[in-house]
């Protein structure tokens, strides 16, 4: 099993959702988290002051499969939340090393979704 | 004179109008500061309807407008004594109490934008108390109620409050951030507006109170109420445009905060002109007073004055502005009184700078005054680690924004509530 972590721009969640869905992706956590990745940082004005936003909006996705489905989930994020601009994000694989579902108290693979092969 | 039904009937919808503007500006400036201070910002104008509106009814209504000396009313009015039913102008005095008391509530409060974030909730309601007895009172008193401002040779022009309600309440915010000191992490951290729709509700809601406190201030359903009324709509239009202007030309936006601040410094500029300036001049008025509070904004963030909502800026300036320029504009084909320095009366404006100059003086020293004899009986300002908690929870116990999760409900029989200092101590630091 590997846990699949992406940081995307906000502005794509739904494009990334409707891909993941696509590609049978069905169990994930999102979270809203701030981050800098290199892109331009944009500038605002208060009244006299003048403020650089050095941190910019993400999301952070993180989706618990099985080994031969990381391939199709990375594919989908990587259509989803590309714009081909700086700040488009990372997506990180990560092994793990135990997994539980806490409805049945299965074990590892019969515990991330889907537990199937592939459909495409 | 006569009572007027007429009159009597607008003066009851102008006095709720102005009162309502106390309430819009608790919005104009919580929206401008950080969440975690957002109550306790708009506690400090919603208060003022109840500490300010109560100290009107004992003392400083007479203090302002019953007989006495030039410089200050009797006592004869104290407790609303021969306050009644009876004729005041057209309207029924206690009509006019109302009235006049509302702009003493909203005047008070204003001075609470230059020392947001940090001063103790308790002391800064003694302070508004104090504050109108001794400084708003005999200032009405000079203008309004009989004083000397009144009985000058040339007689200064203020028709809703110019010099009464915005230089005072500015040149206090001036002394009282001073005498405060910056917040603690003034100049070195970015203090964000932390819901800017609140400041342009605030914003909208204190331009319709405004129609109130310039057009009510004919006193009477008449003619100069409605070239009051004309000249409140026109001259914020003019100051809203040339605001955004110049934000464009600066930073090559038009901003929300700017254009919410264009509009009170056009609706301050007019104040004193309202009803002596042709619709014409009021446009004028506005459009000039928005450079000199302006750049007053810009320089001020570059100072280390922590005046940190600008009342100096917004209301100081365009107070003194529109005072000094009512005395350039005020035209007799409209006002039927007196004519200004463009129509070849240039002692006019001598009466206006001399009425500036006076408010501001006295505003300024007795603020000082005010602020050092409460600082040696109590602290005015929270401590660091309350500042840094927020207002909010040090001052009030609460949270403008509160999601609940981690809340334990603690049973009524075995509530101890911890001194306001120790809950903060023992907070998340």
């Amino acid at each position: 099993m590997k846990l699949v972590v992406a940081v995307i721009r906000p502005d794509r969640l739904t494009t990334v959702l409707e891909e993941l869905y696509r590609a049978d992706v069905q169990g994930l956590t999102i979270s809203r988290v701030q981050g800098h990745g290199g892109e331009r940082e944009h500038v605002e004005t208060y009244r006299g002051m003048t403020v650089k936003m050095d941190l910019s909006e993400k999301v952070r996705l993180e989706i618990g499969v099985s080994n031969h489905f990381v391939e199709p989930t990375v594919q989908a994020l990587l259509r989803g939340a590309r714009t081909g601009a700086v700040g488009d994000g990372k997506i990180f694989v990560l092994p793990v090393e135990k997994v539980y579902r806490i409805r049945t108290g299965e074990e590892d693979q019969a515990a991330v979704t889907p537990v199937g092969v592939p459909t495409r | 004179m006569n009572m007027n039904q007429a009159d009597t009937a607008w003066m009851l919808v102008a006095t709720a109008l102005v009162l309502l503007m106390t309430p819009a500006l608790a919005f104009f400036y919580g929206g401008l500061v950080r969440s975690k201070n957002a109550l306790n910002t708009m506690m400090m104008s919603f208060v003022a309807l109840g500490g300010v509106g109560l100290v009107w009814a004992l003392v400083a209504y007479s203090l302002a407008f019953a007989p006495g000396t030039p410089a200050i009313g009797g006592l004869t009015h104290a407790l609303l004594r021969d306050v009644g039913l009876e004729a005041k102008g057209t309207i029924p005095h206690i009509l006019y109490f109302c009235y006049q008391g509302t702009f003493a509530i909203i005047t008070a409060a204003l001075i609470s934008g230059a020392i947001v974030e940090r001063m103790r909730f308790g002391p800064y309601l003694v302070f508004l108390m104090m504050w109108t007895i001794f400084v708003y009172a005999p200032v009405a008193h000079w203008v309004w109620g009989g004083g000397f401002l009144m009985s000058m040779k040339v007689s200064a022009l203020d028709f809703a409050g110019g010099t009464v309600v915005h230089v005072n309440a500015g040149m206090a915010a001036f002394v009282a951030a001073s005498t405060l000191g910056p917040r603690k992490d003034f100049a070195r951290q970015a203090f964000l507006p932390h819901n800017v729709p609140f400041t342009l509700l605030g914003t909208g809601l204190l331009w319709f109170g405004w129609f109130g406190f310039n057009a009510g201030s004919a006193l009477g359903a008449n003619n100069s109420a409605a070239l009051a009324f004309a000249t409140t709509m026109l001259a914020p239009a003019a100051t809203l445009m040339v605001w955004t202007m110049l934000d464009l030309f600066r930073t090559k936006r038009v901003t929300a905060v700017g254009g919410a601040t264009g509009i009170v410094v056009g609706l301050v500029a007019i104040t004193p002109a309202a009803g002596y300036v042709s619709p014409m001049g009021a446009i004028v008025i506005g459009a000039l007073a928005a450079f000199p509070s302006y750049y007053a904004l810009l320089f001020r963030a570059r100072t280390r004055l922590d005046d940190s909502l600008d009342v100096v800026a917004a209301h100081g300036l365009g107070g003194a502005c529109g005072a000094l320029l009512t005395g350039v504009f005020a035209d007799k084909s409209w006002n039927g009184l007196t004519d200004g320095l463009l129509n070849g009366n240039a002692s006019q404006f001598g009466a206006q700078l001399l009425a500036v100059v006076t408010v501001m003086a006295y505003s300024g020293v007795m603020t000082f005054v005010l602020l050092k004899v409460l600082a040696a009986v109590m602290p005015l300002r929270a401590d660091v680690s309350d500042e840094g908690l927020g207002m909010d929870v040090s001052q009030h116990g609460e949270e403008a924004y509160a999601d609940g999760e981690g809340a334990v409900l603690i049973l009524p029989d075995r509530v101890k509530i911890p001194p306001a200092a120790a809950v903060s101590r023992g907070g998340t630091s």
